[in-house]
């Protein structure tokens, strides 16, 4: 099969907004449905913190015409699988079983996504869940280092200060009159996209989407712009501490560039030579390979609609916390300093463009694809031209994208780890 | 295609699947050897081995074959569990010759520096440490260790940090030797290639391998349990949980099947992609009886093929608010109503399709495929894998009754609950 492109990615636009997109792939009797709306925890106010999460688990409780134990009995009994949960741009929701079934995961996700009724007594039921869950994440070190890192890096008030789960106080306050509200003024069809991925013809595909959401109506709120990220002018840090624990999880880094920055891939080659390439790229080389230090040590660029975080990831014992601080600082200093090497900019690009097979191989890589292209607007044809985008990155491309966002001098820092009796 | 399966003249068996459908191919190689061969002094060498031989040969020093597979695109790992240490790549098909020549030297190649040996003795010790911070691996481990006080079952793949501080590099050097031998590995390819020249491929690479007498090993058995085993554990935390395990036959016996239908009935459909999956479980007795109720936030079962006779495992998590105790009451009124009465055609018709659709998502990668084939081969036979559905289907109401009177009994369990201590 070859890369997909205009010539077999399939693309309708329903009168009603929805964006259909669809790739035929008979291999093997499955199929994927993938996709979202435009809504997401941008939408809800810090007070209201995981509102927008809280209403996505809140769908599949209980529509006009299934209970949730319906739902779920009908879903599960063909071994299928579907989810819908909220980010912080976009509401996503997925789905995936053998072909003959796509027409019953089709009806259900349209069931779910247009005629939720909330039943008073799921919703306590989800409440309570989701509150164990964020008991949970208090005590898990990664995620506290990740919760705790958005809050440093980004001004308050801003969407991506928040989690998009919540927190004990926000969540435990949501009525679910603000459930049945957040969803009637923010869910509809327009800017949905949906993509289907295999063993369907693409006629059948779109005549599946019309006829469950087709005459679904409705505008959605336009949205506020981002308030502006500033990077960080100094080392801003915060040390949470949890008791009982044996490591300590560093997340280190920046507000990062959009998905749609011109220079976005120039970071991304940037961040595959730093925290990524081989077992981990520099980062990995230098923290665990050389130093012994841990188990895990990378960076990750998230992308996405807005500057999303581009980080720095390691978890190691209490006693390294400095060490590999410094490591990491060292690495950062190095790539926003001195040219990447050509032979190591080579092999990066190689990766990248190498590895597009393996990404495309299942129809969850190929949906992914398709919808990134969709959603950052890189055109039917991206993953064809993506070689070439590639390949004439060059290291001093790779050093502005550095310096453009990274500081090994100023940056949000959180650690979660075991109390040292320091702080 | 169907498999071709043949040994070669040093004891290699050799596994090959085409698959034509993506540019890719996948490649592993399999020992047969893991922590499930393990005894007091050495726990955990099996997957410290496998660290090691990612530090380096005279060939392949250190770094450069992770870089080289990055390079063409590939994506590589290996992993350690009970019955095997394995390790693959997959890659673009044309590329796929670099694994086998990478996996044929460190055969016998690997180093084992004293200075990466000690440097990755702080990486394996910050994985377990990492491994502590989650209560589920510390209330696990002890409970394996009170249901297992014979067989090598009983200790965690990682290992006991008294062994992890105190093993040798003679200790682990001699391990490799004794066990990386042609006649205890299984070779695996699946993907885009002609059997006839992948074999000749694997030949080149693997046939001058000499083979050598594999060490007398004395599997030990685990003695009947008579009478139920309790673990309390306190740890940190708001969160409690609850898991009872209870041992269970081995993959090749044929009350295997039953309880594959019987774990689907009560917690849901296992995923059968390498990386879990299997979806949600919203419509399983197990959820409808402990999370729809408000004891629980979520439940999980898990029944592992194995060699030897291992468990079948559940887990919950007890809901804010409630305790293991009411969740345990709860779970027993379930186990006993599934050893009394058979059940539903509508539960063993559900438990087969889901099995199906499983089986059909496994099947998209080439990396899933090998996978399964070389696993099963480890456990049984790769057999075991291609006729599963056929097994299942053969499964009857009677005998899901009476493999759950035979293993849920109350004196075949081993009951563990983690109390935090923190309300």
């Amino acid at each position: 099969m070859s890369i997909p492109g205009p010539e077999d990615i399939v693309r309708r636009e329903l009168p009603n907004g929805i964006v259909v997109l669809v790739r035929e792939n008979h291999a093997s009797p499955s199929v994927v449905v993938s996709g979202y709306l435009q809504v997401g925890s941008y939408d809800e106010a810090d007070e209201q913190a995981g509102l927008a999460s809280f209403v996505a688990s809140a769908l599949s409780r209980g529509t006009a015409r299934r209970s949730f134990d319906q739902i779920y009995e009908e879903v599960e009994s063909v071994g299928a699988s579907f989810g819908v949960s909220a980010g912080i741009h976009h509401t996503s929701f997925g789905a995936k079983s053998l072909a003959e079934d796509l027409p019953l995961i089709m009806d259900v996700l349209a069931d779910v996504l247009r005629n939720p009724v909330f039943p008073p007594q799921e919703v306590e039921k989800l409440r309570g869940e989701i509150l164990t869950d964020l008991e949970e994440r208090a005590h898990d070190t990664r995620r506290m280092a990740a919760l705790v890192f958005r809050e440093l890096a980004y001004p308050k008030g801003h969407p991506y200060s928040r989690s998009s789960a919540g927190y004990i106080e926000t969540v435990s306050r949501i009525s679910r009159d603000d459930l049945v509200s957040f969803y009637q003024n923010s869910y509809g069809p327009q800017g949905m996209v949906v993509a289907i991925v295999g063993a369907v013809t693409a006629e059948e595909a779109v005549a599946q989407v019309e006829a469950v959401f087709g005459d679904w109506k409705g505008a959605v709120p336009t949205r506020a712009s981002l308030p502006p990220a500033p990077r960080p002018q100094e080392i801003v840090h915060k040390f949470v501490p949890i008791a009982g624990k044996t490591q300590a999880d560093i997340v280190l880094g920046y507000p990062g560039p959009a998905r749609t920055d011109p220079a976005f891939l120039d970071a991304m080659v940037c961040n595959t030579i730093l925290g990524v390439f081989g077992m981990m790229g520099r980062l990995g080389d230098r923290v665990r390979d050389e130093q012994g230090l841990a188990y895990y040590s990378y960076s990750r660029i998230e992308g996405g609609p807005g500057p999303g975080p581009w980080t720095a990831i390691a978890g190691v014992n209490p006693t390294n916390v400095e060490k590999a601080l410094e490591s990491i600082r060292a690495e950062i200093r190095r790539i926003s300093q001195e040219p990447v090497g050509l032979d190591e900019l080579a092999d990066t690009q190689a990766f990248l463009v190498g590895s597009l097979p393996i990404r495309l191989e299942t129809n969850e890589g190929v949906a992914r694809a398709i919808l990134e292209m969709e959603l950052y607007d890189l055109g039917l044809d991206y993953l064809q031209r993506y070689e070439g985008l590639i390949r004439e990155i060059t290291p001093e491309r790779v050093l502005a994208a550095a310096r453009a966002w990274l500081d090994p001098d100023a940056y949000a820092l959180a650690i979660a780890g075991p109390p040292t009796g320091n702080e | 295609m169907s498999v071709f399966k043949t040994r070669l003249d040093n004891g290699l068996t050799v596994l090959l699947k085409e698959v034509h459908t993506a540019p890719v191919a996948s490649f592993w190689i399999w020992y047969r050897v893991g922590s499930g061969r393990e005894h007091l002094g050495i726990t955990g060498i099996s997957h410290w081995v496998e660290h090691m031989l990612f530090k380096g040969t005279p060939r392949w020093p250190k770094g450069t074959a992770d870089k080289a597979i990055s390079r063409e695109g590939g994506m590589w790992n290996g992993a350690t569990w009970y019955d095997f240490t394995t390790y693959y790549a997959t890659l673009p098909a044309d590329k796929i010759e670099l694994e086998l020549s990478i996996e044929a030297d460190r055969m016998t190649g690997a180093l084992f520096e004293p200075e990466e040996v000690e440097s990755e003795r702080t990486v394996i010790i910050s994985e377990r440490q990492g491994a502590e911070n989650d209560p589920l691996f510390l209330l696990g481990e002890e409970v394996m260790a009170a249901s297992f006080r014979v067989h090598p079952y009983g200790h965690e793949t990682l290992g006991h940090m008294c062994d992890l501080e105190g093993m040798t590099r003679e200790d682990l050097y001699s391990y490799y030797r004794s066990y990386y031998v042609p006649n205890n590995a299984v070779a695996v390819a699946v993907g885009d290639f002609r059997s006839e020249e992948m074999l000749e491929r694997i030949r080149e690479h693997f046939g001058s391998i000499p083979p050598r007498e594999l060490p007398r090993t004395h599997r030990p058995a685990e003695p009947p349990q008579h009478g139920e085993r309790r673990v309390v554990l306190e740890g940190e935390g708001y969160t409690a949980y609850l898991t009872l395990v209870f041992h269970a036959p081995p993959a090749t016996d044929p009350d295997f099947y039953p309880l594959v239908v019987l774990d689907s009935v009560l917690t849901g459909a296992s995923g059968m992609t390498i990386f879990g999956g299997g979806g949600t479980n919203k419509s399983s007795r197990l959820y409808r009886a402990l999370v729809d109720t408000e004891l629980a936030a979520q439940v999980s079962g898990s029944l592992i093929p194995t060699v030897d006779p291992f468990v079948y495992s559940l887990t919950a998590t007890v809901r804010a608010g409630r305790t293991p105790q009411e969740v345990e009451e709860r779970l027993w009124v379930e186990l006993e109503r599934a050893m009394a009465e058979p059940i539903t055609e509508e539960e063993l018709g559900k438990a087969i399709k889901q099995a199906k659709a499983q089986f059909a998502y496994s099947s998209e990668s080439v990396t899933g495929q090998a996978f399964w084939l070389g696993w099963s081969e480890v456990f049984a036979d790769y057999l075991w894998f291609e006729q599963y559905l056929d097994r299942l289907g053969a499964v009857t109401l009677e005998e899901v009754r009476r493999v759950a009177e035979k293993y849920l009994r109350r004196s075949n369990a081993t009951v563990g609950w983690y109390v935090p201590n923190e309300q």
